[in-house]
């Protein structure tokens, strides 16, 4: 447990002294709501498009949030891990009594760490400043968080079980983060979407994810098929990770 | 006695043999090499003896106090590196809480004299390799396992290497190192194992092995005039002619010898050679072209 706890401390130092990192994870999805927020009229008014919520009441903060949670899950952790795998991090720490399987733990539980607090601070500046309502259901929320995190951490931890370099994880993360991001309603909210389009969306996990995050900060119980899809995807996905997963 | 013996070692990753036959022993205390070609198996074998493989089939077995691979021995593997933003100080500490028994990190510091504060990316090559060397000692191992520490070093960083590898034997760790660098062997070895295509070909002290290859001396001189007389000579063991000059392996009073036996005024530029570790290899391995 002290090994533990120390190589999450050292990671996360390792992870503060990416400013890159902390950049698209914490910092640029606050920004965003912050500066759209109060720059963009439209944002903190009625629209008849999402059933007469301003966007800034459920729509932009969640989709902030899945920003950040889905940067980090299919960017920035599988990033890290193939490039521990490549360099031979992972064998170094093998010819050691620790497994290097403590070292996926520090790095998930930061990024863990990492999306709470991101996701936290959303919230609390876009509620301070621009007057985004508290989730209305909280610990709706919270469970739809966490079940979504793990849906969108299994896949890149599945992403970066079959990659065979850092290049191609990189590649290959910002190639699947942009497409489940505009089908998570990122650019085009789902209520704008053309209904097979939707659909599409309603079985992505961003699709599921950020619409439940949206449900339950409006005070709605999330959609069964939403939590359906995203429990699927977890399972999917977390086993094909712990599968395939290679340690060099 | 034997702090490691290895007996009958075999491994194979499919169709590929990677180690054939591999038997060797080492004592405590010593510095005991393992030479070979690119590809000889000299990593499989380090690598089963840490428990980082398992033998497809064989036996390695420890001794002398030694009873747990992951705990007791440490091995520097070639292409480990560390994370580029660590700093040499938070590595060692973090590795040195790896283990139930660790060394003292800060006075491997001094012995490695890096400064800590600086990041893993910041470091030279020589710099890195001797980080390495302390992360294999942090865990305070019976056994520290080296491999291939002074590939790519510049002279003077191989010979600060070579001077830790001392230091380690100092400290009363015995050294398993791989290295296919023969002055490095020379230099450092107490007795070393030859390795050719996953087998042993010979186990020796570095003279012994040098002794086999047809001993000590060689004597080169460029002359015109014959030199057939000198095959009949009882010192000479061979013979060599390349247009004008002339190299004689042999022993006793070579020198002596083959002076007596050669016409006055027809010879220049004559010097004697020991035989090095180098040629020994090569006499062993049969001068096969080293692949790489």
């Amino acid at each position: 447990m002290l090994v533990q706890k120390k190589l999450i401390l050292t990671e996360a130092k390792l992870f503060l002294r990416e400013p890159a990192a902390v950049f698209f994870v914490t910092l640029l999805p606050i920004a965003l709501l912050l500066v759209l927020g109060l720059s963009v009229p439209g944002f903190s008014q009625p629209d008849p498009a999402l059933g007469g919520e301003r966007p800034i009441d459920a729509q932009f903060p969640a989709m902030m949030v899945l920003l950040s949670v889905a940067t980090l899950a299919v960017s920035a952790l599988p990033a890290t891990l193939v490039m521990y795998r490549e360099k031979g991090v992972l064998r170094r720490m093998s010819t050691t009594p620790v497994r290097p399987g403590a070292l996926l733990v520090a790095q998930i539980a930061i990024s863990a760490a990492v999306a709470v607090l991101s996701t936290a601070l959303t919230l609390t500046l876009g509620h301070l400043v621009l007057d985004v309502p508290v989730p209305r259901l909280l610990a709706g929320f919270t469970g739809v968080l966490l079940l979504g995190s793990v849906a969108l951490f299994s896949i890149g931890l599945w992403l970066a079980a079959v990659a065979p370099n850092a290049k191609v994880v990189q590649g290959a993360g910002a190639a699947v983060l942009f497409p489940l991001l505009f089908l998570g309603g990122m650019w085009v909210p789902r209520d704008l979407m053309p209904s097979p389009l939707r659909v599409v969306s309603d079985f992505m996990p961003t699709g599921a994810f950020g619409q439940a995050l949206r449900d339950t900060m409006g005070g709605h119980a999330p959609s069964l098929t939403h939590l359906a899809v995203l429990t699927g995807w977890a399972l999917i996905a977390g086993i094909a990770a712990a599968r395939m997963f290679r340690w060099e | 006695m034997a702090i490691i013996s290895v007996r009958n070692l075999r491994k194979t990753y499919g169709e590929t043999v990677a180690v054939d036959d591999v038997s060797f022993a080492v004592e405590k205390g010593e510095i005991f090499g393992i030479v070979g070609r690119n590809g000889a198996g000299k990593t499989t074998t380090v690598e089963c003896v840490a428990g980082l493989r398992t033998p497809s089939s064989g036996v390695v077995e420890f001794g002398a106090g030694l009873t747990d691979a992951k705990e007791q021995i440490g091995i520097q593997l070639q292409d480990c590196s560390l994370p580029d933003k660590l700093k040499v100080g938070e590595a060692l500490e973090l590795y040195a809480s790896f283990y139930p028994r660790p060394a003292d990190w800060r006075a491997l510091l001094g012995e490695i004299g890096l400064d800590p504060r600086v990041a893993f990316a910041k470091l030279s090559g020589g710099q890195r390799q001797r980080l390495s060397v302390a992360l294999a000692l942090v865990g305070n191992p019976r056994v520290a396992i080296l491999d291939e520490l002074t590939t790519g070093l510049d002279p003077q960083a191989r010979r600060d290497t070579w001077d830790l590898i001392e230091r380690v034997r100092e400290m009363g760790v015995t050294v398993l190192l791989v290295t296919h660098f023969m002055e490095e062997v020379e230099r450092l070895c107490d007795r070393v194992a030859v390795i050719s295509a996953g087998r042993v070909l010979a186990v020796d002290t570095p003279d012994g092995l040098i002794e086999r290859a047809g001993g000590g001396q060689r004597i080169v001189f460029h002359t015109t005039g014959p030199v057939d007389a000198l095959t009949a000579l009882p010192e000479v063991t061979s013979v060599r002619r390349n247009g004008d000059e002339v190299v004689v392996t042999g022993t006793g009073d070579l020198l002596v010898t083959v002076v007596g036996a050669l016409t006055p005024g027809q010879v220049s530029g004559l010097r004697t050679e020991r035989t090095t570790f180098d040629d020994a290899f090569l006499a062993l391995t049969g001068n096969a072209p080293v692949s790489s």
